[in-house]
């Protein structure tokens, strides 16, 4: 089998034999294995593995732009996706955009890599989805464990190439008790890191603890969101508000310069920290990236296009199909408020000898030590914007919420619906006390993964209850 | 045919590592996009797709392995791997698994199909969004985007028990929107939906839209929403248009109904279901006036199907009839474990992930009135239309969805236009509230339905048409 590199290659070859010397081009290819074990009702139900090879091409030919990928790498295969793309191009009106390739540039190449992540099999996974349900002291778990390895390349007609490679591993479960479920979220480029057994303790205090939940009224609340929730903050942050194609088209609350956060909050994208590729869909390095700093605004994420369009530089955010999505920064992470001690730790999700009650882990025990009277939120879950621009958006929570009066979790609460702008929920003020320790969560086989410790925040606004 | 030489072989690689069943899925898919912006093509798109995807059951233990490799020999291996994975997944075994027993289908299958749309040149194409996004742009919308997506896919299906099946399902469909920067916040119009309209057809669906037609209409709209008076806050009579009317389905009755949620598989992710088992064939879902089914055979419609994607054969039947709850959308393996006695809803999207239950087509029955009919008929009350957000909890109970657009109806008539109108309920009390219905049925095509892990995309179907509820919380507001 071909390298990606080599397969790039061979398609920038084609390109050249198809289009002639004026085209430009840029290839990337990837091969990735991917796993899943998916658990519910405490057993494996859902067991999958592939293994892919993807070629995504882009072509500016006559000033017009068109793009292709396809699964097919045999010659033949590769021949058709340039003819298509060739043909496809003649068709396209012209690209008075176009911002040309991305130049010959060093590029560590690299990536966060653990071969025995790369060699895990379902057994490996097996034996840990087996832990979590064991130490779930006999409560229904549900969730899956996942690896994979990914070998990505880049090319293009410009002499630019780049390769590199990455191992990802991911746990994600519930534990459910009396109609109350708990939750453990973790993700590292190291399946090492992922301990089942505390994973599943973690979930099932929390499932205990949630039983028999009381309903409170709607309304505005203090609260402290734990990591989990705090990563569903980082995402709609980064697709609707630091997403360069948002802000050039002004649907994005971003305004660099002004002071939209309060001064606690610092935002890092980091993709280099994470389990992904080192560089983007049009070959550029990634490094990290200060998207807030002290609370002000200090840039948006940039592909060359939408860099183009603002006058800027490519942050290196360019994203498969980014001309329609536009570049996301999708390795962000809220600072925390020490700098912490090293990589993700799996001591970052305590287990129950380390922190009693349904708290996530010491971390935000401290924070919650801190609440005179309100809620501590462990997930938030389908949220949903409902205007870009102010970045409001409604969504529910999930997986535990409990009522915390002088420093302590007195009672579990029933879910609640709200409805609350994200930057003003981090507006200057709002936010009372940020964790020492971000936790590592991703969504499965997406190449986001977000870092995010817990988070105390001045008010959250509740506007429904389990009752509607 | 070569497809069904190259899955016959990867079942039986997997029979002989020890599977008791297996089945594969040859698929070849090519998809093509097109968005435009403010008057100019945006991107242009052509992806190939192709690969095998195999299932195996080892004792009670399923294994899933997927390659893009169509040759008999990597076949052989893909059968193989599966049924290492199975065997793997019995170190924590549930409950014996067996599958509801159906007869091995032989056929083929394909969606009508009027213009090939892949056929169309793209130039033609071109000009369409080019024409209607200038129009829009030049009607007072700040930013006009329009879309058009084809998804050509042949695939081959065979089973360890005798299925041998192939299908080829064409699926079209285009929109517009039109957005106006607002103070502090965007007003957006769609036509004809907020994601367009899709469906198991050709070319010709795009052309009936006429999008151009209503390019100017919807930058109007946009505009006229920014200086719109809010949507009261408060508890009122709501009239929802058939667009929403759509996604309120999927949302609040279709995912309900999935028995892989409600038998707790999906606990996890997408959630689980607030309906029992125990409660199937009794439980008032919503009015008398509500009458849901489950219909993969509706001709054009973007859950239509010959086979799901372990070979039982499309056919109707009840999910709701007169406000009871009567059915659920179901495979073979969750069937088996329910009881039941109907699979047919089980699909997967691409050769790389695995059959799982899905929508097809879940939609209301038309009722007895028009939608002028319901707002002469109503005194006091919002007209709500175009969604614009959507959220549910992970029971598919409690809901809170968004709308482009809002009118007062004051006497039986429509009177201002409203901007940002949300609502919001509680599923079973909110159907039973719906005391009018329209007959002005339309199938809509939902192409972004996630669910899984990993993450699949299902293309689902919804005939909906306006309808009345009482008593409903509009305004919900941050």
């Amino acid at each position: 089998m071909a390298s990606p590199l080599d397969l790039a290659g061979r398609v920038v070859d084609v390109v050249r034999q198809v289009a002639g010397p004026g085209a430009e081009a840029e290839v990337g290819t990837e091969y990735a294995e991917l796993a899943l074990t998916r658990f519910a009702n405490s057993f494996i139900h859902q067991n999958m593995a592939d293994a892919l090879t993807t070629i995504r091409l882009r072509l500016h030919l006559d000033g017009r732009t068109a793009t292709g990928s396809s699964t097919v790498v045999s010659a033949d295969g590769v021949r058709d996706l340039v003819e298509r793309t060739v043909a496809a191009v003649r068709h396209c009106p012209p690209d008075p955009g176009w911002p040309g390739l991305t130049p010959p540039t060093a590029v560590a190449e690299g990536g966060n890599w653990d071969e025995e992540t790369a060699a895990a099999g379902p057994e490996q996974r097996a034996e840990r989805v087996r832990e979590f349900v064991e130490t779930a002291g006999g409560l229904e778990a549900a969730g899956y464990c996942r690896t994979g390895q990914r070998h990505g390349a880049f090319a293009n007609t410009a002499g630019h190439s780049v390769t590199g490679r990455s191992t990802e591993a991911a746990m994600d479960g519930i534990a459910r008790c009396g109609g109350a479920d708990g939750v453990a979220r973790l993700g590292s480029f190291r399946l090492a890191d992922l301990f089942g057994n505390v994973l599943g303790a973690r979930a099932s205090v929390k499932a205990r603890a949630g039983v028999a939940p009381v309903e409170l009224p709607p309304g505005r609340y203090e609260v402290v969101l734990e990591p989990t929730a705090v990563a569903d903050l980082l995402q709609n942050l980064a697709t609707y508000g630091f997403n360069g194609k948002a802000y050039n088209e002004q649907r994005s609350f971003a305004v660099p310069g002004e002071q939209q956060f309060d001064r606690s909050v610092t935002l890092v994208d980091d993709a280099l920290a994470r389990p992904v590729l080192p560089f983007d869909a049009e070959g550029a390095r990634r490094a990290p990236v200060r998207l807030v700093e002290h609370g002000v605004t200090r840039t948006v994420a940039h592909d060359r296009r939408t860099a183009a369009e603002a006058g800027t530089s490519s942050t290196g955010h360019a994203v498969p199909g980014g001309a329609a999505v536009g570049p996301v920064p999708l390795h962000l992470g809220l600072a925390p408020t020490t700098a912490p001690s090293g990589a993700t730790r799996p001591g970052e999700i305590s287990g129950p000898a380390e922190v009693s009650g349904p708290v996530v882990d010491a971390d935000a025990a401290a924070l919650v030590a801190q609440l005179r009277r309100g809620l501590l939120v462990t997930d938030l879950w389908y949220t949903r914007v409902l205007d870009p621009r102010s970045l409001v958006v409604t969504g529910l929570t999930r997986n535990g919420v409990w009522l915390v009066e002088d420093g302590e979790v007195t009672t579990a609460v029933q879910n609640f619906r709200f409805t609350q702008s994200y930057p003003q929920a981090l507006a200057p003020g709002a936010v009372l006390g940020i964790g020492r320790h971000p936790v590592v969560q991703s969504h499965t086989f997406s190449n986001a993964w977000w870092s995010a410790p817990p988070l105390r925040l001045a008010s959250w606004n509740f506007t429904g209850g389990a009752s509607g | 045919m070569a497809e069904f030489d190259v899955a016959t072989a990867a079942v039986q690689a997997a029979l002989d590592a020890g599977a008791g069943y297996a089945d594969a899925r040859v698929m070849h898919r090519r998809y093509e996009s097109m968005a435009a912006r403010n008057g100019e093509i945006e991107s242009v798109s052509q992806d190939e797709s192709a690969g095998i995807g195999v299932r195996a059951l080892v004792g009670s233990g399923w294994g899933f392995y997927a390659v893009p490799d169509l040759s008999e020999s990597a076949a052989r291996v893909a059968g193989e791997r599966a049924a290492r994975i199975a065997a793997a997944s019995g170190r924590l075994a549930g409950p014996g698994s067996t599958l509801l027993p159906v007869p091995a289908s032989s056929g083929s299958w394909s969606s009508p199909c009027a213009v090939d749309p892949l056929s169309v040149p793209l130039s033609d194409k071109g000009d369409l969004l080019v024409r209607a996004t200038g129009t829009s742009r030049e009607h007072g919308a700040d930013l006009a985007e329009g879309l058009y997506q084809i998804w050509d896919t042949r695939k081959w299906f065979v089973s360890s028990q005798g299925h041998r099946i192939d299908q080829h399902i064409r699926e079209s469909g285009a929109g517009i929107s039109a957005t106006v920067l607002g103070d502090g916040e965007t007003q957006r119009r769609s036509y004809p939906s907020h994601r367009g309209q899709y469906g198991t057809q050709g070319w010709e669906l795009v052309d009936s839209l006429d999008l151009t037609a209503h390019a100017a209409r919807i930058a109007e709209e946009a505009r006229e929403l920014v200086t719109a008076p809010l949507c009261p806050a408060g508890e009122t009579t709501l009239i929802l248009g058939g667009e929403q009317m759509a996604l309120q389905i999927h949302e609040s009755v279709g995912h309900a109904i999935e028995l892989d949620r409600i038998l707790g598989w999906e606990a996890a992710f997408a959630g689980t279901s607030w309906l029992d088992l125990d409660q199937l064939g009794g439980l008032r879902y919503g009015s008398e006036l509500m009458n849901v089914t489950i219909d993969p055979t509706i001709p054009g419609a973007l859950g239509s199907f010959g086979f799901d994607d372990e070979g039982t054969p499309a056919a109707k039947r009840d999910a709701v009839r007169e406000g009871r709850w009567v059915g659920t959308l179901a495979g073979r393996d969750s069937a088996a474990v329910a009881g039941l006695d109907h699979a047919g809803s089980v699909r997967a999207d691409g050769w790389a992930r695995l059959p799982m239950v899905r929508m097809t087509n879940v939609g209301l029955e038309p009722g007895p009135h028009t939608l002028d009919e319901i707002i002469a008929a109503t005194d006091d009350g919002v007209l709500m239309d175009t969604n614009r957000s959507w959220s549910i909890d992970d029971k598919r109970l409690n809901f809170q969805f968004g709308c482009e657009i809002g009118w007062e109806v004051r006497n039986g008539r429509r009177g201002r236009m409203l901007r940002n109108p949300t609502y919001t309920g509680i599923g079973p009390q909110f159907w039973r509230s719906m005391d009018m219905l329209s007959s002005e049925t339309v199938a809509w095509g939902t192409p972004n339905c996630g669910k899984g892990q990993p993450g699949q995309i299902g293309h689902t179907g919804h005939p909906a048409a306006p309808a009345r509820f009482r008593n409903v919380r509009v305004g919900v507001r941050g």
